[in-house]
């Protein structure tokens, strides 16, 4: 046992050896931090900003015309057909509603494992979350054809009286996705409340008095206030955690409970659910390291933020690459010809570039990360997040469109072509989600000023200042 | 202050706090003194304040799993009337019976938290009796900085230990800076 024992100069307590790295750098105040992030909706909206919107709106309003040109011509404008029924559609459908799911992760499982570096991304994530889900949930609508009829997707009976199926995935998509789009905009705006609660104090025009006034209903920051919103917050994010889980998992059923080769398999619902927090990860980084040189946040959102969620990616996109390993392990291994058909198709046969670069985006470039100087370099970082923005939305064509078009007899097999308007309606959900997310950061905290005062050091009631004060204070002031 | 003001009952004793530490350890002591209309204001929730101020935890969560267990109720309702007895569907020549509710718990779990998340939402808004656009702190000018980076702690009038001088002056004596009373100016 002796041998066993340490010693005493290893007993050094971790902290000391490791102290962990300041969540919020250069000793800011609780002002200063309150004038960066209050202080952006409130100057004078900047010249990029409308540059950006008006592109990015004329990319939506094109979107949006497209939408109605199909609405008004038909289905037959897009490429779809038999044997590839769905295609672009559910493409993506899946990669947005795989996008929120970053938000959520933040949000809700990384507030229950006490992460607390999440509060400086927190705000930004979810608003993207929504914005993702707003663009995924056109699809579903506008792609049964008949879109008057969409109403039968509600658990209500049809004018026959019949009932819809409730055993079915695609009706357990519908109640999953309307769930977590309203669990997460409930969620965004308790967050929010505080916050705008800021904003209305220190508004300065009639319009932001009156407009922050009434959506921060009347906050006041009482303890006996925060007691029941800290255990509201938490306990929506103790439920938030199983729906992430659930909704991604729901959808990926949509394939998995079906008899095609390539999507009847048991992997997918872990697999999808890595791959949508792999792909939303990167949409964060996306929208966050832009955001974060325009309006100098690098003392909020730091190099660590960026290096842990680097690290999540290169987590998730490992497990992703795994499984498309497995996936065609099993293929070979279960020894049914169709099945082994099907994945030898999808790297040789006619989508080979798809399946490739999927494998490259979302398996090869992230183990980039694995390399501290990568994940600490503005242009590494946005580089590989790119790749993986792409790399996923290749992988949801490469399961649909792939194993749909060559399923069992090559009598019914067919190619897929995308059509313009598949094309447009796509980069037009782009133009919608960027063009949310542009009037988010104009209009809102795009951090939760809140949650990053309650990670300062002196947040904590037992903190006593050490030495003479820093005078983060004044430097604050100065800035404001 | 006005005169007429003067005159009016004061809606509370107000006093600034430097940090979250001096609060803390006053609200320790307005505790100990036997108040029970009073509150600390901040610009985030305090860690270890509920015990501060002697407060037990917050019982939203039975609330919310009330919300929850009526999902669930609804969804049972939802799925089982129309699938055993309005218009029952064998699909895959699976009747409705007891070896097939798997298939029925997606939708029996998405309600459940879509009712547990409205009655949290709802729940805190209820509870902390908001929304409230009106009230007596806001028109105390530096409690604007409450949002920002400043503590307050308030001792309402209705308490039974509430003296217009006595509080003021108790205020400042554990800490408190330009302790003072506030009106309510819509009386």
């Amino acid at each position: 046992m002796a041998e066993t024992q340490v010693s005493a100069p290893e007993m050094v307590p971790f902290e000391e050896r490791m102290p962990r790295p300041p969540l919020v750098e250069h000793t800011r105040s609780m002002a200063w931090l309150t004038d960066l992030i209050a202080g952006v909706p409130e100057r004078k909206t900047p010249l990029w900003w409308f540059i950006s919107i008006a592109i990015t709106g004329s990319i939506a309003a094109f979107g949006v015309f497209c939408i109605l040109y199909l609405l008004f011509t038909g289905v037959g404008v897009w490429g779809n057909d038999i044997p590839v029924g769905w295609a672009f559609d559910i493409t993506n459908f899946v990669f947005w509603i795989g996008i929120g799911h970053a938000g959520t992760l933040i949000s809700a499982i990384l507030l229950l494992t006490r992460q607390k570096w999440r509060t400086a991304v927190n705000r930004s994530a979810e608003a993207m979350t929504l914005f993702a889900v707003i663009c995924a949930a056109i699809f579903p609508g506008i792609h049964v054809g008949r879109v008057w009829m969409v109403w039968f997707l509600a658990p209500v009976p049809n004018p026959n009286w019949i009932w819809p199926n409730f055993r079915s995935p695609l009706m357990w998509d519908v109640f999953a996705v309307s769930t977590y789009f309203t669990v997460s905009v409930l969620f965004w705006f308790l967050g929010l409340v505080p916050d705008l609660g800021t904003l209305r104090d220190r508004a300065k025009s009639k319009v932001g008095k009156v407009v922050y006034g009434i959506l921060a209903l009347g906050w006041r920051g009482g303890n006996r206030q925060w007691r029941h919103y800290e255990m509201a917050y938490l306990i929506l994010a103790g439920i938030s955690t199983p729906l992430v889980l659930s909704v991604h998992s729901t959808v990926s059923f949509d394939f998995a409970t079906s008899v095609l080769p390539g999507w009847h398999t048991t992997i997918f619902p872990p697999y999808f659910v890595a791959g949508a927090i792999f792909g939303g990860f990167a949409m964060v980084l996306t929208l966050l390291m832009p955001a974060r040189s325009i309006y100098k946040l690098h003392d909020v959102i730091t190099w660590n933020h960026i290096d842990v969620m680097c690290k999540i990616i290169l987590l998730t996109g490992s497990i992703v690459g795994y499984a498309y390993s497995m996936e065609f392990f099993v293929a070979y291994y279960g020894a049914n010809p169709f099945e082994r058909f099907a994945f030898i198709n999808r790297y040789f046969g006619p989508y080979w570039w798809a399946s490739w670069s999927m494998f490259t985006c979302n398996v090869i470039m992230p183990q980039l990360f694995w390399v501290r100087a990568f994940r600490r370099n503005l242009i590494t970082v946005l580089f590989v997040s790119m790749c993986v923005n792409a790399g996923m939305w290749f992988e949801r064509f490469v399961i649909f469109v792939i194993s749909l078009h060559r399923d069992f007899l090559p009598s019914s097999w067919g190619m897929y072509y995308p059509t313009w308007v598949d094309i447009w309606t796509f980069i037009g959900t782009i133009g919608i989600f960027v063009t949310l997310f542009l009037l988010f950061i104009r209009f809102l905290p795009m951090v939760a000023i809140s949650e990053v005062r309650s990670v300062l050091p002196e947040a904590d009631p037992h903190y006593e200042p050490v030495g003479p004060h820093t005078g983060a204070e004044d430097v604050g002031e100065a800035h404001a | 202050m006005t005169a007429a003001a003067a005159k009016q009952e004061p809606f509370a004793a107000i006093a600034e706090f430097g940090s979250a530490s001096e609060l803390y350890h006053a609200a320790e002591k307005v505790r100990d003194k036997g108040f029970r209309f009073w509150d600390v204001h901040s610009p985030f929730p305090i860690h270890g304040m509920n015990k501060a101020m002697g407060l037990g935890k917050s019982y939203l969560g039975y609330i919310i799993f009330c919300g929850g267990f009526t999902g669930f109720s609804t969804a049972v309702a939802l799925e089982f009337i129309p699938s055993s007895f309005l218009y029952p569907l064998i699909v895959h020549g699976k009747p409705v019976n007891v070896f097939t509710v798997p298939a029925f718990f997606p939708v029996m779990f998405e309600l459940t938290v879509l009712f547990s998340a409205f009655t949290a939402f709802f729940g805190v808004f209820v509870l902390n009796r908001l929304p409230r656009f009106h009230h007596p702190l806001f028109a105390y000018r530096p409690f604007r900085r409450v949002t920002r980076d400043a503590f307050f702690l308030v001792i309402e009038s209705v308490d039974p230990r509430f003296s217009e001088t006595g509080t003021v002056e108790f205020l400042t004596e554990i800490g408190g800076k330009e302790a003072t009373l506030i009106y309510d100016e819509n009386d």
